[in-house]
């Protein structure tokens, strides 16, 4: 299954090692990686993959949710699906 | 592939701007739950609901957490009750089971202890309708509608005279809980039978045995998508709105789609509807607002609903396979905060509302008048928009609440989504002798249309 991660927060040092090594963790593969300050907020867009995980998306964004809270930044992980619903025809 | 600014778009419009699936309903059909006994079909309706419905909840916080969207209600419409309970007239019995089966599956609403009685009511419907207050007033999840009127029957004034006299009485029955029976029940002209929204929600007869209905919502996303074109022209204002709702219906269609596909389910209809709730940032009056009004009840308010209400269907019916229910702008006073700050400072009146559900989703919805309201002003008020209703071939509706012991200007707290409302004003004027002559209005010259 193919999923987005988005991570949105103010920035500091260490934010995209901490993210990747919770990835790993989980065994979830980054296919592509964006980042950028969007207004002066921190805003990064992941592509994974989880076929290799064996955990549920639900699991797998809860330990990204641990490890925002850690970081002090916002980090979700959604389905591909309801972005290609919404934005494409 | 999808890029950034669309993600972090999709992101934003559901952390910031209130974007959510408001309802899953599933429609589930009770005709083989009847039986002479009322026990018996106490128990048929209550096992059915429970085998049936018991993962819904479940099925909706996995859909809601896969897709990072929240899943605000889950709920169960059921064939109306009139009919399941008219060969034992067991209809209390059926409200108690479905109030226990809705507690058991964990459901926020169970809907269709309701009533199709737009041209004439059978002794069995008469005897129903009159166990509607105590049904409301003792259940917590149970809600009730009653169709008095449509543009092919035209209106049933007997039953009409009868609902406002049964609404007095709800509110009586719960005069220690803000008269709160009234806020779970419905008069309804074209009522439509896919409906996935409460209180007017059942089941019809003209649907498979197990559906699904998704109700979305979101007008933090069209007010927010508004501000970002600042003072452009209406034909501008009008894109914006039909581009921002093909996007929360494409939410819409994929939530029913993967809920019908978990439940084996057959896959309904997405409503469009503008669903508002009492937060700040998610009311559909600061949508009217911000098109251009100081505060919505002046001169223009009609005209931006108007405009929303189609801008709405335009952009949601290409992103659904089926769309269906009400599908438009509701206004309901209670559960949107623009509303009710228009009613406290005296720019709302129950007048211009009622001009407002000409052209909107439906009607009067979630408003508080005072609780000394006679049975027949309550009665003329439903034959008022049962008018526009039937004349207009639209679904309209009324949800009033004659708070106990309230008068204008008091207020009323339902908490959660139900809200709180201002007391409405509403003219006293007698319209006894009207309502008192009873009989039938005609169904309309366009109706005729075969």
């Amino acid at each position: 299954m193919k999923a987005y991660i988005t991570v949105m927060g103010k920035d500091r040092v260490g934010i995209i090692a901490k993210v990747a090594t919770t990835l790993a963790e989980c065994k979830v593969n980054i296919e592509d990686i964006n980042q950028t300050i969007l207004q002066g907020t921190f805003t990064m867009v992941m592509a994974v993959g989880t076929d290799e995980s064996n955990m549920t998306i639900e699991e797998i964004g809860a330990e990204l949710k641990n490890c925002g809270q850690e970081l002090g930044v916002e980090i979700a992980i959604r389905h591909e699906d309801i972005f290609n619903a919404m934005h494409s025809i | 592939m999808i890029n950034q600014r669309e993600i972090i778009e999709t992101v934003k419009m559901i952390g910031e701007y209130h974007l959510d699936v408001r309802t899953i309903t599933m429609g589930l059909n009770l005709l083989d739950c009847v039986s002479p006994s009322k026990e018996e079909t106490a128990n048929r309706v209550y096992e059915k609901i429970v085998r049936n419905a018991s993962t819904l909840v479940a099925t909706g916080e996995k859909i809601a957490s896969t897709y990072g969207i929240p899943i605000v209600n889950k709920r169960v419409s059921v064939t109306p009750i009139s009919l399941i309970g008219a060969s034992s007239g067991g209809y209390l019995e059926i409200a108690r089971a479905l109030d226990k089966a809705a507690k058991e599956i964990g459901i926020d609403f169970i809907g269709g202890y309701s009533a199709l009685v737009q041209k004439g009511a059978t002794k069995e419907e008469m005897a129903f309708l009159d166990t509607i207050p105590e049904a409301l007033a003792t259940t917590d999840k149970v809600c009730s509608s009653v169709n008095v009127a449509s543009t092919r029957a035209g209106i049933n004034m007997d039953v009409v005279g009868k609902v406002g006299k049964l609404i007095k009485e709800m509110a009586y029955l719960t005069k220690d809980r803000e008269s709160i029976a009234c806020a779970k029940f419905v008069a309804f002209a074209n009522a439509v039978e896919d409906n996935p929204f409460m209180a007017g929600a059942f089941h019809g007869v003209g649907e498979a045995d197990k559906v699904i209905n998704v109700g979305v919502s979101g007008p933090g996303v069209v007010k927010t998508a508004l501000e970002k074109i600042g003072d452009a022209d209406l034909d501008t204002v009008c894109e914006t709105i039909k581009k921002t709702a093909f996007k929360v219906t494409r939410v819409g269609q994929l939530v029913a789609q993967k809920a019908s596909e978990m439940l084996n389910a057959n896959f309904g209809i997405v409503d469009l509807s503008l669903a508002p709730t009492p937060v700040v940032g998610d009311s559909v009056a600061h949508i009217l607002e911000e098109i251009g009004l100081e505060q919505v009840g002046g001169c223009g308010t009609t005209a931006c609903l108007a405009l929303l209400n189609d801008a709405v269907k335009k952009g949601g019916i290409m992103a659904s396979s089926h769309v269906g229910g009400l599908s438009g702008a509701f206004i309901p006073v209670s559960e949107d905060i623009g509303m009710i700050n228009a009613v406290r400072s005296g720019s709302l009146s129950i007048q211009k509302l009622e001009a407002m559900t000409a052209v909107c989703s439906v009607g009067l919805d979630m408003i508080a008048i005072p609780g000394d309201t006679t049975a027949e002003v309550i009665s003329a008020l439903i034959a008022d928009e049962a008018s526009i209703g039937v004349v207009n071939n639209k679904t309209t509706a009324v949800r009033v609440i004659p708070a106990y012991g309230k008068k204008a200007g008091d207020e009323v707290e339902f908490g959660g989504l139900l809200g709180r409302a201002p007391v409405m004003a509403i003219p006293t004027v007698s319209p006894l002798r009207f309502i008192s002559r009873g009989g039938r209005i005609a169904a309309p010259l366009h109706s005729q249309k075969n």
